[in-house]
């Protein structure tokens, strides 16, 4: 199954996510985010960071884990590439998160993303799992 | 299939109405300004239908406004303007604003024409792309302590000014005189401040950029003379907003927004247009921290003027006083502002949203320089790296926009189907030939950024003249461009 697909956008970037369950949807969509961020191919790990977040609904809980994850980007400078959800339900998470500074790894670096948005957001249960859809303001 | 199925009746020929029978939930009609051209591509794009969304926000005042150079965005379209009533329980929405709190352009004349510059163009271009920090959360030799930061939060362009970044004259000719009153530290998060430490004076990546150009047409001599303007002389367009800083205290508003709206028993089309009262606790904090980082964005573009000013004087050896480099005017287009307006014979304080949109106060305004009370606000509209940009003025008749006018050329393209149009081709190779030299750091930046993937400037331009909300006075090309 695909883990995600950038779809059209005019402005921004958007990506619709696939997993087959809430775990793999928030790796897969940590993942496709980063992607846009930096070219991550042959990246090896170096820094781990402890996430933990409640929110009030899975979509909110979605939005954010990946700020979160863009935060520490930001102000700590890692590239995030693999992501170990330990536990995970509709309005709490725990993860892992596992990445390397951008450091000597500037060259690559692609987009800039702003945050993620709330645009027509909304968790979707298919019979071959789950998909979301994801704005990303750029 | 067209996007968009449902009703635009024609107003006039720049004018397009969405009938507020369009959505159950809409409190004011949509009005697109357009041309027939135009508006095709705007009705392949979902945009038309974030106008009947934001037509459902409470307290709006006489239409939901989109400028043509209009196209999707999130919560408000990108081009959006909406004035809420605040005395009747009108609301402040930061998706109404944005995540760039504060992006907008500068314009720096010089005396330096075409002709000199020309042949040093390239070097010139490589001084500024070493000079500017730019690109993916790019950090800038500006750094500052965090009650020094505070300072930059409700001083705005002023902190530049009063550590030696600029002029007072560089105050007086930008909007709001580059500070907004009433910004509140108190209400900006420790993240904020974290992302915010290190950004002042940085470009960013996007569509984020200086740009070297030369006036190549004038349309209105008298005024083009109030800006000591004349073909063949090279101006300088800087656009940038208010960094990561910004961005957070956006991100951490939309979020608070929504828990905010359910207790004032609002409810909106979008999430993404979470909104509160402007007078609700909820609603002012925000305008506490938007304003914050208002004034960032202002302290941002005033020192990264100041860098570039320090390039040329550097390159030319001449001082940016000698090589006469004074800011024409400094324009926010996402911003929400407090203005009066006369609304049905009563005079109202108005909430007014515009999101890639630009503010037009038409001549006699009070808030203009004295230099421009005659001529009305300069406007300055960038286009794509390509091709023109231009220099306008606000109207009187802009009242009807609550004195708004568009804010670029628009996208066309999403940036996936820009960097598939691009593919095999070299965007700076094809720009040379051109004449233009483009440096940016972001890989893949220039295709996504190709000319292209944008609506032609002059299109959008037209529709502005032609519908009167604002004047062309001069039109710039690019000679040269560094990119985030």
């Amino acid at each position: 199954m695909k883990k995600y697909e950038q779809i059209p956008h005019t402005s921004d970037i958007a990506l619709r996510v696939y997993g087959k369950d809430l775990k793999e949807l928030f790796a897969n969509a940590a993942y496709g985010m980063f992607d846009i961020i930096a070219d991550l191919e042959g990246l090896k790990e170096s820094v781990s960071i402890d996430v933990s977040l409640k929110a009030p609904s899975k979509e909110e809980l979605l939005v954010s884990w990946l700020d979160e994850l863009l935060y520490s980007f930001y102000t700590k400078g890692i590239i995030f590439f693999k992501f170990d959800i330990d536990s995970i339900n509709k309005e709490e998470l725990v993860a892992k998160a596992h990445g390397r500074h951008v450091g000597e790894n500037r060259n690559r670096l692609k987009s800039e993303i702003k945050a993620a948005t709330y645009h027509d957001l909304e968790i979707k249960e298919e019979r071959d799992g789950l998909n979301v859809q994801i704005v990303f303001d750029v | 299939m067209q996007t968009w199925q449902g009703p635009l009746e024609k107003i006039d020929d720049y004018r397009w109405r969405i009938p507020k029978s369009y959505m159950q939930g809409m409190r004011v009609p949509g009005i697109i300004y357009a041309d027939r051209n135009l508006l095709e591509s705007i009705k392949n794009d979902k945009a038309p239908i974030q106008v009947a969304n934001a037509a459902c926000l409470p307290g709006i005042v006489k239409n939901s406004l989109a400028m043509p150079d209009i196209h999707w965005g999130y919560g408000l379209p990108i081009g959006g303007v909406v004035a809420t009533d605040i005395e009747s329980g009108g609301v402040i929405t930061p998706g109404g604003v944005g995540y760039d709190i504060n992006c907008g352009v500068r314009l720096v004349k010089t005396n330096l024409t075409e002709k000199e510059i020309k042949p040093r163009i390239k070097d010139l271009i490589y001084a500024l792309y070493n000079n500017i920090p730019a690109g993916v959360g790019s950090e800038g030799k500006i750094r500052v302590s965090a009650s020094e930061e505070k300072k930059i939060l409700t001083n705005g362009a002023k902190w530049a000014v009063d550590k030696g970044f600029g002029t007072k004259e560089d105050l007086e000719y930008t909007e709001e005189k580059g500070r907004m009153e009433g910004a509140d530290p108190s209400n900006v998060s420790e993240r904020a401040y974290q992302r915010g430490k290190r950004q002042s004076g940085t470009l960013g990546s996007g569509n984020h950029f200086v740009e070297v150009q030369s006036v190549d047409e004038i349309y209105d001599e008298k005024t083009a003379k109030t800006f000591n303007i004349e073909k063949g002389q090279v101006t300088i367009m800087i656009h940038s907003g208010s960094r990561g800083f910004g961005y957070q205290v956006c991100d951490e508003y939309a979020k608070g927004m929504s828990s905010a709206q359910s207790k004032y028993g609002i409810s909106v089309p979008d999430r993404q247009l979470a909104c509160a009262p402007v007078k609700s606790p909820e609603g002012k904090s925000y305008i506490g921290a938007m304003k914050c980082a208002a004034n960032y964005a202002w302290n941002n573009r005033q020192c990264l003027m100041h860098l570039v000013r320090g390039v040329f004087e550097k390159f030319f050896n001449r001082s940016f006083n000698d090589l006469g480099m004074d800011l024409i005017y400094d324009v926010a287009h996402n911003i929400a502002k407090f203005e009066k307006y006369n609304i049905d014979g009563k005079e109202k304080l108005l909430c007014v949203h515009r999101k890639g949109a630009t503010r037009a106060f038409g001549p006699g305004h009070p808030d203009l320089p004295s230099e421009y009370k005659d001529i009305g606000q300069p406007v300055i509209i960038p286009g794509d790296m390509g091709r023109h940009s231009f220099l306008l003025v606000g109207t009187k008749k802009a009242e009807e926009t609550f004195y708004s006018t568009c804010h670029g050329a628009g996208r066309l393209l999403s940036r996936k189907a820009a960097v598939s149009a691009c593919r095999g081709r070299s965007i700076s190779q094809e720009l040379a030939e051109k004449g233009i030299v483009v440096m940016a750091s972001g890989r893949g930046t220039l295709a996504e950024e190709a000319p292209e993937a944008y609506k032609n400037v002059v299109d959008v331009v037209h529709v502005v003249h032609e519908a009167g909300i604002s004047k062309r006075v001069a039109r710039m090309q690019p000679l040269g461009v560094i990119k985030g």
